[in-house]
């Protein structure tokens, strides 16, 4: 699949879109496809803040529990409250769910992250084992 | 010296469940589909709720096979599992557990009465080896044969409303004339004196079938099933769904809800636990237990708050303090809550009673609640 080409990724499957000092995170398609079911989003709160790299919720399929890793660090202002009601959104579109959008405190954080294409190799890489 | 780490064992349709891009996963030293794409109708959501509403079929070949022959096999076997194999006819089965001495669960079982000195008994997957010890070391006094069949069978297992009606369009059995937990033998895809069981482990009605395991045969016959039950919405089911459903029925699983160090009594299993019979394995630790006054026992739990309680997560009472652990916790596809099965105190039993369950760190509210969490309805006329 090609990824999106308007926003970073992680390591650890998650999405970032920036937009001024704005970043909008989730997790990406490759990420629901392992999962499965998506049962449960734990995200926190409103002003909480985030850390580059440490984990900030859980993300929960019916057999299993994965940790949510930070794409950069900053403070959370919105989350997006369907996802309490209706996960299942993140499995019918990982790139158009968003999970929390974020003040980004230190935006040079985002260029450790992998380009669409980078990521695309790294996800067949990790696919092929 | 080292020892070689033991290679991971497969069944004979493990090549089929990768043809059709199932996910697998490891299970007991098995690599098994846990679900299948979404493609072919599966996730364990939609495997979960094909089994409760039309019909799923599952690879069960990893589960063990023993079979006791002779003239004393009876006897052998009613030394060795608690139920009482008397009451059984030619053709009927019943679910049961060999224990060790202290009452305590080597494996649950069901037994199957296959002739009038025949008996075969199917096992947990990751028992296999240890069971077949068991059954020979505790039986060599009886005049009977005790062989270990596990490899010699591909089973399926056909389970939903719909499952009978599938599974008649393949054999010249009469399958209406099969009760719940009776067996028969016909033909089936053009093998002969085919064992088939209305038998399963997801809490609704359907077989399970033995087909010899040679995997061109396991595989005609799963394809068969398929092509026979696409009138039926058939889907291939993996062992997520497997434990969603077993989960919410209430059906045990080793190393969970029973294992070497719970007993007959705290499991609740005393309706499976024949005491009036003189003599078995394990008999006298259990009536000293129930003399002795049960302290722990198995209840079902709901959340009340947000969150899923899992296997080993610990359940706290209103006060926050540890009162006991979850055995199996998931959320429950059909019944659409989080639901739990927890050893606690017999204080803190009754249905109604508030607990917490520890996620993460926090403790998060649930209650205790009738079990089974769910009984298929009932077939009307």
């Amino acid at each position: 699949m090609a990824y999106p080409t308007d926003r970073k990724y992680t390591k650890e499957h998650e999405w970032i879109e920036v937009n001024g000092t704005t970043g909008t995170v989730g997790i990406t398609d490759y990420a629901q496809q392992s999962l499965g079911d998506i049962v449960f989003v734990e995200t926190p709160k409103v002003g909480a803040e985030l850390t580059a790299g440490k984990t900030f919720g859980t993300v929960e399929s019916v057999k299993a529990v994965s940790d949510l890793f930070a794409p950069a660090s900053g403070t959370v202002t919105e989350i997006n409250a369907e996802l309490a009601t209706s996960p299942e959104k993140v499995n019918e579109n990982a790139h158009g769910s968003w999970m929390l959008k974020l003040t980004l405190k230190n935006p040079s954080e985002l260029d450790r992250l992998l380009s669409a294409a980078e990521y695309e190799k790294f996800v067949a890489e990790e696919a092929g084992h | 010296m080292v020892e070689a780490t033991p290679a991971i064992r497969k069944t004979a349709l493990h090549a089929v469940h990768r043809q059709m891009g199932a996910k697998m996963v490891e299970f007991n030293g098995w690599e098994m589909p846990v679900e299948y794409p979404a493609s072919l109708g599966g996730g364990i959501i939609a495997e979960h709720t094909a089994v409760r509403t039309a019909v799923g079929i599952f690879d069960v070949s990893h589960m063990g096979d023993i079979r006791l022959a002779g003239p004393q096999a009876l006897a052998a076997v009613q030394h060795i599992s608690m139920n009482d194999a008397s009451r059984l006819a030619v053709g009927q089965a019943q679910y049961s557990a060999l224990l060790y001495p202290e009452g305590t669960f080597v494996d649950d079982v069901i037994v199957h009465r296959l002739d009038e000195d025949e008996y075969l008994l199917v096992i947990n997957a990751g028992t296999r080896e240890k069971d077949f010890s068991w059954v020979r070391a505790n039986t060599h006094e009886f005049d009977c044969v005790v062989q270990n069949l596990s490899d010699d069978y591909t089973q399926i297992a056909i389970q939903g409303p719909k499952g009978v009606n599938l599974l008649q369009k393949l054999t010249d059995a009469d399958l209406s004339a099969v009760k719940f937990y009776w067996v028969t033998r016909g033909k089936l895809c053009g093998l002969n004196h085919i064992l088939m069981g209305r038998t399963g482990y997801t809490a609704e009605d359907g077989f399970e079938i033995y087909v010899p395991a040679d995997e061109a045969t396991s595989a005609r016959v799963w394809n068969e099933v398929l092509v026979a039950g696409r009138e039926f919405s058939v889907v291939p089911c993996g062992l997520g769904a497997r434990n969603t459903l077993r989960l919410e029925g209430k059906l045990p699983l080793y190393g969970h809800e029973i294992s070497d160090t719970i007993n007959v009594w705290e499991a609740g299993l005393d309706r499976f636990c024949k005491m009036e019979k003189p003599e078995f394995m394990g008999r006298a630790a259990l009536e000293k237990a129930k003399a002795a006054g049960v302290k722990r026992t198995l209840v079902g739990l709901e959340m009340t708050e947000r969150g899923i309680a899992r296997d080993g997560y610990k359940v706290l009472d209103g006060g926050g303090c540890e009162i006991g652990y979850v055995t199996s916790g998931s959320p429950a596809p059909f019944l659409k809550k989080n639901i739990a099965l927890s050893y606690v105190p017999r204080e803190l039993a009754a249905v109604g009673t508030a607990v917490k369950v520890e996620i993460r760190g926090q403790g998060v509210g649930a209650v205790v609640v009738p079990t089974p969490f769910y009984k298929r309805p009932k077939k009307t006329a």
